[in-house]
C-alpha cells in the first residue's frame, strides 16, 4: 500500500507509482504522497483545508472536491468514481464538486481504456472517502471529548448519538487537518448495507450542461489570440511531402500561413503523421486553404495495399498451419479418425471509431511550456509525446481534460495533441487543430481486420470432437514495431485463447499479418472478430447437430469450473486470475437467464423472423444476448428486441450501465450492418458518414432490454463487453430467419440492407 | 455586410458570403453549442432553427442565412429549461453528449409542427441525427415524455 502523509498541512507531493504490487486488484496504481515538491497545478481538492488524498478535498463550507482522474466519454466514470468517494465519505452528493484532474502521474494510471476504471479504482476510491471521513470523526471526538468509536456519520456531520450533538463536515475541517492520515488498516470501510451511492448510482454530473451546449468538449476550447488549423496529411500511411506549393492557399481569405509538419520516424506510434499544416483565422478558413493546397506526395511502400489482395492474403495464410498459442489433447489425432469435417472462414473489415467528436486539440505553448486543452483519453501520453516531439520536460507539459464527444479508443492515441503543439511553437500563439470528418476517417487507428479459420468435427449429441480456430489479423503492436505481426497475448485473450468451452481436443492458432495502416483499440477490439467467428460457428455446428442452440451452447461450455490457464499466455484484462477467475458457471448462468428473458423457445417467429443467441465474456464480464431480427423479401433487416444479461460483478451504477449496454447494441449495429473501411493503392476510400455509414435511430431495436445479474463479485468492466456477443447474436438470427449464413461483415455483403 | 439575428440578437457579419451558419457561430460568436460532426449535412450534430424550422448550419451558408432568425441550443430556454432539454434529463438521454444539442433542436422543431408524434414519425424526423454512442431507445423516450409535458 502507499506511504501517505499529510499533503493538508502545505507538504505537496510528486508522482510516484507503485505499479507493481500484490493489491487485490491487480493493476491498481494508487498514488503515494511525498512531501517537498511543489506542483505545477493545485486543483481545488489540493488547496481545501482537509486534503487528506490526491482524490479529493473538503472546504470549511462544506463543499468536498472530488477528482475526476479518469476522461469522461459517455461512460459517466466521472460521475460514477466520484459516487464511491461521496459514499464512503458519507457525504452529500448536493455539495460535492467534481473537478477534472490534469495529466499527472500522482493520480496514478489515467489511461481510460479498456473498460477498467471503475474496477481499477474503486477500492483506492473506497479508502480516499474513509480517509477523509476516519479524520473528521477524529476531529469531532476531541472536540467533544468522546471515543472516535461512538461517534458516526450522517450525509455531511459527524454525530455523537449518546449526547445528541452533530457537527458538519466544513466546521470540523480545520481541526480534522490536523490529525496524521490513517493507515488504511485503521479504516472501516462501510457495510453494503449502509451504502448511499454504491449500487443505486446516478446521473451524470454534468448532464444539465449536456443538455443546454454548456458542456465544452475539444473542440469547444477557446483561448484569446488562438488561431485554427487544419492539416493535409499524407494520403498513404508512411507518405512524404515531395513539394508542394501554396499560392493558392495564401490568397484564401482568413489564411495567414503553411506549415509543414515532419513525417513520423517508423514506427508510427502516436506521432503525427506529418504533412501541411494551414493557419487561419477559423476552421472554414483553414479547410478551405487546405482545399487550395498542391502537394506531390512519395506514398511510400504502402502504396501497394488493397484491401481485396489483402483478404485473399488473410485467409491463405488462416487455411495453413500458424503459431500454436493454445492446445489441449491432440486435435490432428482427432480429425485423423475421420467423420464430417465443419469449415468456415469468418472475415471482419477494418473499423473506423467516427466519434461524433472529429478529433481535435488546442494548444498553447508559452516560456518553453505547451499546455494543452484536448479531449483525450490519456492525458498522460499526451505529456508523453509533447515532450518527446518538442524537447521539453514532460512537467512542462500541461495537459488539460475536456469532455470528449466519444472517444472509442480513438482518443488514446494523441497524435492530434502533438500536431497542434508542434504548430503553436512555429506559430508563436495558441493553436486548435481541427480535423474533418474525412480526417478523423482517413487517418484513423483502425480496428484490425481479420480473418478466421475455424474447423470441428461432431461426436454423439454433436459435440465436437476436434476443434481448431485460427486468426490472422494485422496487430496492434505493429504501431511500436514494424516488424509485429503476430497477436500479442493481451489480444488474443480477447475471446480467443480463452474459449470457454469444454473439449477434448482444442488446437488456437495465430497467423501472422504486416499492417499497412495504423492498428488500435476500438470499443470490445478483438472480442469483435473473435467472438463473432467463434460464437457463429457455434451456431453453425449447432445447427449441423439438429441441438437447440441454447442447449448446444451450453454443452460445449460445459460444466460450471475455474478455466485452468497454465501454459496458456493469458493476461486476464491485467486482472488477477485469483480475484477474477474466469468462471464457466457464470457464462452459463447469463446464458440460461437471457434465454428465460426472452422467451427462447416459447415464441412463435413468423416467416422471414427469427432469433439468435450468443455468450462471450471479455474485460472480466459476462454477457449474454438474444437478438430477434425480422427480414422482408428485399433483404432489409428490422430488430423488433434484444435482450442481454449482463454479470459484471458489483455494478457501482447501474442507470450507467443499462446505457452502455443499449449503447454496445447500437454500436454492433453500425459494426454488423455497414461497417468496413477499405483501402485502394493505400488510401483509404471512405471519407464520411455516406460511405462510412453508422447506425440512425430507424437501424435500432424497438425492445433493448438490459437485465444486471446481483452479484457481490469485484467489479469488472461496462464499456465495451455488450458488443461481442450483440453481433454475433444478431448475426445467428439472420441465420434463424433467412437461412442464409453471415460468415463476412458487414451483412451489406450479402444483399443485407 | 450580412444582418443576421441569433438567439434574439442582431448580429453583423463581414466575412465571406459562402462560410457556413455553423463556423460562425462557433468561431466567431464562441457559440459552441451546436456542434461540428461532419461539415456536410449527414450528422445532425450542428441543428439550429432558422425561422423556427431545424436546419443543417453546416450547410447553410451565411449569404443564404441573411436577414433570418437564428436559434441555437443557447437560446431555447424560456424561464428555465425548455420541455424537451427537462425531458432529456428525466430520461437520462446523453452519454458523452456531443450530438446531444443537435438531437434537442431537431426534436424540439418535430414537437413544434406535431403535437404528438407517433413512433414512426419519431424515427422519421430523428433519422438525420446520428448517436454514435447509441441514445436513440433514450431520444425516443424522452421525445414522447417531452410531447406528453408540452400538451
Amino acid at each position: 500500500m502507499s506511504t501517505i502523509e499529510n499533503v493538508s498541512r502545505r507538504k505537496f507531493l510528486t508522482g510516484g507509482i507503485i505499479a507493481a504490487g500484490a493489491l487485490v486488484l491487480g493493476v491498481r496504481y494508487t498514488p503515494r504522497l511525498l512531501a517537498g515538491a511543489t506542483l505545477p497545478h493545485n486543483s481545488n481538492a489540493d488547496r481545501a483545508k482537509l486534503n487528506p488524498s490526491v482524490y479529493l478535498g473538503i472546504d470549511p463550507d462544506g463543499t468536498v472536491w472530488i477528482m475526476a482522474t479518469r476522461s469522461e466519454m459517455g461512460t459517466t466514470s466521472r460521475t460514477t468514481l466520484p459516487l464511491v468517494v461521496a459514499d464512503e465519505l458519507d457525504a452529500d452528493w448536493n455539495r460535492v464538486k467534481i473537478e477534472q484532474a490534469i495529466g499527472d502521474k500522482r493520480y496514478g494510471d489515467q489511461f481510460t481504456d479498456g473498460s477498467h476504471s471503475i474496477r481499477s479504482f474503486y477500492d483506492a476510491m473506497r479508502e480516499a472517502g474513509a480517509t477523509a471521513r476516519f479524520m473528521l470523526i477524529q476531529a469531532a471526538a476531541k472536540q467533544w471529548e468522546v471515543p472516535p468509536a461512538e461517534c458516526e456519520t450522517a450525509l455531511h456531520f459527524v454525530v455523537h448519538p449518546s449526547t445528541n450533538r452533530k457537527s458538519g463536515y466544513g466546521e470540523l475541517t480545520k481541526a480534522a487537518a490536523k490529525f496524521p492520515i490513517p493507515k488504511p488498516e485503521e479504516l472501516k470501510l462501510k457495510p453494503k448495507s449502509a451504502w448511499r451511492y454504491i449500487g443505486k448510482g446516478h446521473t451524470s454530473y454534468d448532464l444539465e450542461a449536456l443538455v443546454t451546449g454548456k458542456a465544452i468538449y475539444g473542440m469547444d476550447a477557446r483561448l484569446d489570440g488562438m488561431v485554427y488549423a487544419s492539416v493535409e496529411h499524407p494520403p498513404v500511411l508512411g507518405g512524404k511531402v515531395k513539394s508542394f506549393d501554396d499560392k493558392e492557399t495564401l490568397k484564401v481569405a482568413g489564411v495567414h500561413q503553411t506549415i509543414p509538419i515532419d513525417p513520423y520516424q517508423p514506427p508510427p506510434a502516436f506521432q503525427p503523421l506529418g504533412g501541411i499544416a494551414v493557419i487561419a483565422d477559423n476552421s472554414w478558413a483553414a479547410f478551405q486553404g487546405r482545399k487550395k493546397l498542391n502537394i506531390s506526395w512519395d506514398n511510400g511502400p504502402n502504396e501497394s495495399y488493397n484491401s481485396d489482395a489483402y483478404k485473399n492474403e488473410l485467409r491463405e495464410t488462416s487455411h495453413n498451419p500458424c503459431k500454436v498459442v493454445r492446445n489441449v489433447g491432440d486435435t490432428d489425432a482427432a480429425f485423423a479418425k475421420g467423420g464430417k469435417v465443419y469449415e468456415a472462414d469468418y472475415y471482419v473489415p477494418l473499423l473506423a471509431h467516427a466519434s461524433m467528436e472529429p478529433v481535435v486539440a488546442l494548444a498553447d505553448f508559452k516560456d518553453g511550456k505547451a499546455t494543452l486543452w484536448v479531449p483525450t483519453q490519456s492525458p498522460q501520453t499526451v505529456q508523453d509525446i509533447v515532450s518527446k516531439e518538442l524537447g521539453i520536460p514532460k512537467e512542462d507539459v500541461i495537459c488539460h481534460v475536456t469532455l470528449l464527444g466519444g472517444g472509442f479508443g480513438r482518443k488514446s492515441k494523441p497524435d492530434y495533441c502533438a500536431e497542434a503543439a508542434i504548430l503553436s511553437k512555429k506559430v508563436g500563439r495558441p493553436v486548435k487543430v481541427v480535423w474533418t470528418r474525412e480526417d478523423d476517417i482517413k487517418f484513423d487507428y483502425y480496428n484490425a481486420v481479420a480473418s478466421m479459420y475455424m474447423k470441428a468435427t461432431l461426436g454423439q449429441n454433436g459435440k465436437p470432437t476436434a476443434w481448431l480456430q485460427r486468426s490472422v489479423f494485422p496487430p496492434i503492436p505493429s504501431l511500436f514495431d514494424v516488424n509485429a505481426v503476430y497477436g500479442d497475448p493481451s489480444h488474443l485473450q480477447q475471446g480467443w485463447t480463452d474459449i470457454p468451452y469444454d473439449l477434448p481436443n482444442l488446437r488456437i492458432e495465430n497467423g501472422p499479418a504486416k499492417a499497412h495502416v495504423r492498428i488500435g483499440w476500438l470499443r470490445s477490439v478483438a472480442n469483435i472478430y473473435h467472438g463473432f467467428a467463434i460464437q457463429c460457428f457455434t451456431d453453425e455446428l449447432a445447427h449441423a447437430a439438429g441441438r437447440d442452440q441454447v442447449d448446444y451452447l451450453l454443452d460445449l461450455i460445459g460444466p460450471p469450473r475455474t478455466i485452468d490457464f497454465s501454459g496458456v499466455q493469458y493476461p486476464n484484462y491485467n486482472a488477477s486470475l485469483e480475484t477474477y477467475p474466469w468462471e464457466t458457471g457464470r457464462l452459463r448462468n447469463v446464458t440460461q437467464m437471457v434465454a428465460e428473458k426472452s422467451g427462447w423457445g416459447k415464441r412463435k417467429h413468423a416467416k422471414g423472423s427469427g432469433v439468435g443467441i450468443a455468450a462471450h465474456r471479455c474485460f472480466l464480464t459476462y454477457v449474454a444476448t438474444v437478438v430477434e431480427v425480422e427480414v422482408n423479401d428485399q433483404g432489409e433487416v428490422r430488430i423488433p428486441r434484444v435482450d442481454t444479461v449482463v454479470d459484471a460483478g458489483l455494478v457501482v451504477n447501474p442507470e450507467a450501465t443499462r446505457a452502455q449496454f443499449e449503447g454496445a447494441v447500437v454500436f454492433g449495429t453500425s459494426v454488423a450492418r455497414t461497417g468496413e473501411i477499405t483501402a485502394t493503392n493505400g488510401v483509404i476510400n471512405q471519407s464520411n458518414f455516406q460511405d462510412y455509414p453508422v447506425a440512425r435511430i430507424t437501424d435500432v431495436p424497438d425492445q433493448t432490454n438490459v437485465t444486471i445479474v446481483e452479484s457481490d463479485t469485484p467489479p469488472a468492466g461496462i464499456g465495451e463487453p455488450g458488443v461481442p456477443p450483440f453481433i454475433a447474436a444478431f448475426c445467428n438470427a439472420i441465420f434463424a430467419a433467412t437461412g442464409k449464413r453471415v460468415r463476412d461483415l458487414p451483412i451489406t455483403k450479402l444483399g443485407f440492407a | 455586410m450580412i444582418q443576421i439575428k441569433v438567439n434574439g440578437t442582431e448580429q453583423s457579419f463581414g466575412g465571406e458570403p459562402e462560410m457556413p451558419l455553423l463556423w460562425y457561430l462557433r468561431d466567431v460568436l464562441g457559440l459552441t453549442g451546436s456542434k461540428f460532426g461532419c461539415g456536410v449535412g449527414l450528422c445532425g450534430a450542428c441543428t439550429v432553427h432558422v425561422n423556427g424550422q431545424a436546419k443543417r448550419s453546416c450547410v447553410t451558408a451565411m449569404r443564404d442565412a441573411a436577414g433570418q432568425e437564428i436559434t441555437t441550443v443557447e437560446g431555447i430556454e424560456m424561464n428555465g429549461l425548455h420541455p424537451v432539454q427537462k425531458a432529456w434529463m428525466q430520461v437520462n438521454v446523453p452519454q458523452c453528449g456531443y450530438c446531444q444539442s443537435g438531437q434537442i433542436m431537431q426534436a424540439i422543431a418535430l414537437l413544434n409542427a406535431k403535437k404528438n408524434p407517433t413512433g414512426k414519425e419519431i424515427d422519421e424526423a430523428m433519422t438525420g441525427n446520428i448517436c454514435r454512442c447509441g441514445t436513440y431507445q433514450r431520444i425516443r423516450m424522452a421525445i414522447r415524455v417531452a410531447a406528453e409535458a408540452m400538451a
